[in-house]
């Protein structure tokens, strides 16, 4: 058998390396009819924020080729109703679950990371500083060296344990902005959010989305995604999580060669709610046919 | 009831004109799902790669004695051109059952009028049968822009009293569903109306129900990705602000809605 478990450091354990990306899987309680949640790494919950977002008006999805554009714009209840609500439902499950927090300015951001920080069954957040679909915080903070310094210096220090910090590829040198979330404290770097994109309903003559812009996910990201994991993971010593159109065994795998510790599985969980699952067994089958007892034997050797 | 994840066999396929394709499929494990509702949807995953994302589809029709579905389809992009391609004894990928359903629960006697507008027929077929199974007269305005679309007329008959209109007065009453001879005498006396089709179509419904202080569902086909009530892409913005199509739906009553 294939050692599977990955340490992220500051106390982030995972039994195997597959996450889900967040917004891609609910609660995780939305995926629990298909798969026993349990076999996960972990999962990353939807973007949670201080307070209530209602998200961008619909339109808010297009299919495009091998992938699609997004604009949900970071609707969610806030991160009272998931302390109240949610967390009692899924705190109990043997697996990690990671909150993926977002705001609108730093306080925001920090003081959403602090009050997480009663809940003792979450180990991790992972900071969206990279969310492309709203006007204020998100993306604007993950597209300077400064602004992404800035916010994870603060969520720094307001949350104790293992910070992640999940970075935009829309930006000239991500190796420069990982090297910024790095020397502010952050413990791990997961990579890529969306990349922005457009697409026209020509038909009608106006965009599909109501945003006229929109995230891009899906297969179609997935080169560009291995490319700057690779890119980051030579560049700092912190772990770094890949995701970017993962939906099988192999495409995980890419990943990891290209410098993964772990990676995430996020549009193919709306194409097959088993994915998880797939990415999972076929690593352990790749592993099992070329003899590779634990990972660390192929994680970055790209 | 239990959303499940299976292959399905197309045991039968009828083309129909207009380009509606009439599918029935029995699941591969032998077994439907239980308790499924009349206005729940399927997600299908379009084969070959045609589509990356599943395609929702309204069951058309349950039969639990033989276990086997029916949907009615329209074929209006690859996704839906490749699902209707498929030959008999293939089978498809099949996540099912979804959403919620339309009321069932009306007193015996009581007169629910079902408005169906082009494909948008598709749910009403067993929610008829259903009510019409607990003594409910069914009244059905099955209303198309012109004949050759009114391709499941005669499946409604032995469960409701059925009128037709056609836009271009090919066949029916001439006109819009709202035209209707139904609609005309027999609204104010409706416990309900349930409606499915066009947006534009829908609203008009919705208006004509709120005129007369009718109750009224609507059943909506928002773009959606999951179905699942995950990527919170299919939103229709109600009372309650934005909430998901695919949980909470497609069947809403219009109260809730901000039409």
């Amino acid at each position: 058998m294939v050692k599977l478990n990955v340490n992220l450091g500051k106390g982030l354990t995972l039994k195997n390396p597959v996450l889900t990306a967040s917004g891609t899987f609910g609660f995780g309680e939305e995926y629990s009819p298909f798969i026993d949640l349990e076999r996960l790494g972990g999962f990353i919950v939807k973007g949670t924020t201080l307070e209530a977002r209602e998200g961008n008006p619909y339109p808010r999805m297009a299919e495009t080729p091998s992938g699609m554009l997004n604009a949900v714009g970071l609707q969610n209840k806030g991160v009272d109703y998931f302390i109240e609500h949610i967390y009692p439902r899924i705190a109990g499950l043997d697996t990690e679950i990671l909150v993926n927090v977002s705001g609108k300015s730093v306080e925001d951001y920090a003081e959403t990371a602090r009050r997480l920080s009663l809940l003792e069954n979450i180990h991790a957040i992972e900071l969206n500083i990279s969310c492309p679909n709203v006007k204020q915080g998100g993306m604007a903070y993950g597209t300077t060296c400064d602004g992404a310094s800035e916010v994870v210096s603060a969520v720094r220090q307001a949350w104790p344990r293992h910070l992640m910090v999940k970075l935009s590829p829309n930006v000239t040198s991500i190796k420069d902005i990982a090297l910024a979330v790095e020397g502010a404290g952050a413990d791990s770097i997961s990579l890529i959010n969306t990349l922005l994109g457009m697409a026209v309903d020509v038909e009608r003559r106006r965009p599909y989305l109501s945003t006229i812009t929109g995230g891009l996910s899906g297969p179609a990201v997935r080169p560009v995604a291995v490319r700057m994991v690779w890119q980051v993971a030579k560049a700092v010593k912190v772990p770094v999580v890949g995701l970017g159109g993962i939906v099988s065994g192999r495409d995980a795998l890419e990943f990891i060669m290209a410098g993964a510790s772990a990676i995430q599985v996020g549009t193919a969980n709306f194409i097959n709610p088993e994915s998880t699952i797939k990415v999972l067994e076929e690593i352990e089958e790749f592993c099992e046919r070329q003899g590779i007892k634990s990972l660390d034997e192929i994680r970055g050797i790209i | 009831m239990a959303k499940v994840h299976q292959n399905f066999t197309i045991t039968q396929k009828c083309e129909l004109s207009a380009g509606y394709c009439l599918l029935h499929l029995k699941p591969a494990s032998g077994k439907l799902p239980e308790g499924i509702l009349p206005g729940q949807f399927v997600e299908i995953l379009a084969p070959d790669n045609a589509t990356m994302l599943r395609r929702p589809i309204s069951i058309h029709f349950v039969d639990y004695n033989t276990d086997r579905i029916s949907l009615l389809i329209r074929r209006v992009g690859n996704g839906t051109n490749a699902i209707c391609d498929l030959p008999e004894g293939e089978a498809l990928d099949i996540v099912l059952p979804l959403g919620n359903g339309f009321s069932e629960d009306f007193e015996a006697g009581a007169t629910v009028i079902l408005v169906g507008g082009g494909v948008g027929v598709a749910p009403l077929l067993y929610q008829a049968s259903k009510l019409k199974d607990k003594g409910i007269r069914v009244k059905m305005v099955y209303g198309a822009r012109t004949v050759d679309e009114l391709v499941v007329a005669e499946a409604f008959k032995p469960y409701c009293e059925l009128e037709i209109t056609t836009d271009d007065a090919s066949a029916g009453t001439p006109g819009r569903v709202t035209d209707s001879v139904c609609f005309r005498e027999y609204l104010k006396e409706a416990a309900m109306v349930q409606c499915c089709g066009p947006g534009p179509m829908m609203k008009a419904v919705a208006a004509a129900c709120k005129a007369h202080g009718v109750a009224c569902e609507v059943s909506l086909e928002n773009m959606m990705a999951c179905g699942l009530g995950a990527c919170l892409c299919c939103v229709e913005k109600t009372v309650k602000g934005n909430v998901c199509v695919c949980t909470e739906g497609p069947v809403f009553n219009i109260e809730k809605l901000t039409w």
